[in-house]
């Protein structure tokens, strides 16, 4: 009988258990779910905005559901459609192009640095991996792309800055130094150059940090800004994200300027385009994020991030 | 791609004919292969030699009268009398201020609210929606700070934003938040954790996920509750992870990032009394007034207190590691 009655007690001991860790899992969910909305809700209301009829808009106000539905935010936009597909061609061009080259860049260098018996492994490592303690900084670095290298206004200079980051160099070697040597000494057996082993071995074993990285540099060209902030003064030359600043600075200038009322309304896009605009600038980057995010998740476990 | 990447490997099958020969070539080739690695090396080795150690030489700007026309090495040297004007002024010191009480913000926020959701996602981590809690968390990293200052536009506008909107409803004062500066520590922490929070908690939960399931059996059948659990074993396990984190983050102190406040503050100057920090104050004084000078002081102080830190940092966590677990960055 005392066995029965400590049986029922131990069950129901569990069964409370098993509710409590359900209730608390249920609740853990609602946490997380109200943060991952959380980190969804400014887009969302910058979408919304871009469906807002202008007028509405002023009104009412920002909502995460258009007070009153209208397109004519991108009807404008596409009515003149050639400043955006400029900053577009422009941030497709840099974007490609720089992804490109910085991993041209980047893989061989750090396929050097992750053979053990590179005779210059150690003092080259050295003189990689230094820069990441100390940096000359923005000044240094402003003076020479304008008075020594001379790219300002040129693509050059949107292309140049990101194409070598040290720490994305530093996974590179980590993930190639742990490459079984078994394939490359076999490789070599065979009488294969390095240069050889390099693209026919180490690069296809290698894509999975590849894609990692070649994502963190295009995300980095697509949402740079601050390049042309220093470096181009051409309207031709802007990328899409300068081009959405530039086009906020000005309606913060006009608005300013507002009571001396010399500028005409007609210059600057209204404030449901510049939403519009926005949506039409961050959703290529967001598709990239979304395609892609499983390199992402790994690039986080990699330590892509500083 | 493939095609190519299988051919060595099948040749490899195939018996190697006279290989003592192969093998003497082999040690022949050792100079020839690491002539290509240098050839390999050399266009990112001339990247990092132009871009990362001629602007080394650039700090000398620093400690000259400079002119764009007379070049760095032509311009007259001044000695410190640069830092002394930097010192001497009080937007210099206030952006200072402004970057180290910002960043100890952000630190200490980022760090608790990254290890709290990485604990909640190892909770759950069974489920099969983690991965699109994963996928919101990271998203807002890469939304490009100009578009987070448009949506922080759309919620804090004075006349139509959606928070004043609320106020309004509530029957509260609107607030006109781009002309109140004491607001903004607290919107920069939020927005700083926004864009943070889903990256520092990935980094601590594949800490976790490391950690040894037995440990939390053994424990739980002690007796320990969740909480427990938590501050005896995940805790302490993860602790040199943190402790890394920690470390690179204050070494960075005097280092602000250059989008959150330049875009999300919309660069208002009747906000900079709390959000000028160094990076945009360097960023004025190059671009806006224009006193190279002045700027590449500010940025000499930043970097050169940015590197005794990490090494200081790094000899600090040396002796303190214990040998079988090496912290040290280097």
């Amino acid at each position: 009988m005392a066995t029965y009655s400590q049986k029922l007690r131990e069950q129901k001991r569990l069964d409370t258990d098993r509710l409590m860790n359900l209730l608390s899992r249920f609740s853990i969910h609602i946490v997380i779910i109200l943060l991952s909305l959380g980190c969804l809700f400014p887009l969302l209301l910058i979408v919304s905005a871009s469906f807002t009829d202008e007028i509405a808009l002023t009104r009412f106000g920002y909502n995460l559901i258009p007070t009153q539905f209208s397109t004519d935010a991108y009807a404008a936009i596409f009515r003149t459609p050639g400043v955006i597909i400029r900053a577009y061609l422009v941030t497709i061009f840099t974007t490609v192009v720089g992804t490109i080259l910085a991993l041209a860049l980047m893989s061989p260098l750090a396929y050097a640095l992750s053979r053990p018996d590179f005779i210059l492994r150690k003092p080259l490592s050295l003189f990689v991996f230094f820069t990441m303690l100390f940096s000359g900084g923005i000044v240094p670095y402003y003076i020479l792309m304008t008075q020594y290298l001379r790219v300002q206004d040129t693509v050059l200079a949107l292309i140049l800055p990101y194409l070598v980051v040290v720490y994305y160099v530093l996974i590179l070697r980590t993930y190639f130094a742990a490459l079984p040597s078994e394939l490359i000494d076999a490789a070599r057996v065979d009488g294969a150059g390095e240069f050889r082993i390099f693209l026919s071995i180490a690069l296809p074993l290698a894509k999975p940090a590849l894609a990692t990285i070649a994502l963190f540099t295009a995300l980095n060209y697509w949402n740079d800004w601050t390049t042309a902030l220093y470096f181009v003064r051409d309207p031709q030359l802007y990328p899409l994200q300068y081009m959405l600043y530039i086009i906020q600075s000005n309606a913060q200038a006009m608005q300013l300027q507002g009571s001396v009322g010399n500028i005409t309304v007609g210059e600057v896009p209204t404030q449901t385009a510049r939403m519009a605009m926005a949506v039409l600038a961050t959703g290529p980057a967001a598709l990239m994020f979304l395609v892609f995010q499983r390199y992402l998740v790994r690039g986080v476990t990699l330590g892509a991030f500083r | 791609m493939d095609a190519s990447f299988e051919q060595p490997m099948k040749t490899s099958v195939v018996p190697v004919a006279a290989p003592r020969k192969r093998f003497e070539s082999l040690r022949g080739h050792k100079f020839s292969r690491n002539l290509v690695w240098l050839l390999m090396s050399l266009p990112a080795i001339l990247w990092i030699l132009v871009f990362k150690y001629m602007t080394l030489f650039g700090v000398w700007i620093a400690f000259t009268d400079f002119k764009v026309r007379r070049g760095v090495f032509g311009s007259d040297f001044v000695g410190l009398d640069n830092f002394r004007f930097l010192f001497a002024t009080d937007t210099a010191l206030r952006a200072t201020a402004n970057t180290i009480f910002l960043n100890v913000l952000f630190i200490t926020g980022g760090l608790v609210a990254s290890l709290l959701i990485a604990w909640l996602m190892y909770e759950i981590y069974s489920s099969k929606l983690t991965r699109f809690y994963q996928t919101m968390l990271l998203l807002p990293r890469f939304i490009s700070w100009v578009v987070v200052g448009y949506f922080v536009y759309a919620l804090l506008a004075t006349d139509n934003g959606l928070i004043n909107n609320i106020l309004r409803n509530v029957g509260l004062q609107p607030i006109s938040w781009y002309a109140t500066p004491q607001a903004w520590p607290g919107i920069l922490l939020l927005t700083s954790l926004w864009s943070g929070m889903g990256i520092g908690s990935l980094i601590y939960l594949s800490g976790m996920l490391a950690i040894d399931l037995q440990l939390f059996e053994a424990a739980r059948i002690d007796g320990a509750n969740k909480w427990q659990q938590f501050s005896h074993i995940t805790l302490p396990i993860i602790l040199p992870l943190v402790v890394i984190n920690l470390l690179l983050s204050l070494a960075f102190i005097l280092n602000a990032d250059f989008g959150l406040f330049f875009q999300v503050t919309r660069n208002q100057p009747l906000l900079y009394s709390t959000t000028d920090v160094l990076d945009t104050y360097i960023y004025r004084s190059l671009i806006v007034t224009q006193n190279v000078s002045m700027a590449a002081a500010a940025q000499f102080y930043q970097s050169i207190v940015g590197f005794v830190l990490v090494l200081l940092f790094n000899w600090i966590v040396r002796r303190i590691e214990r040998a079988d677990e090496p912290l040290a960055l280097f």
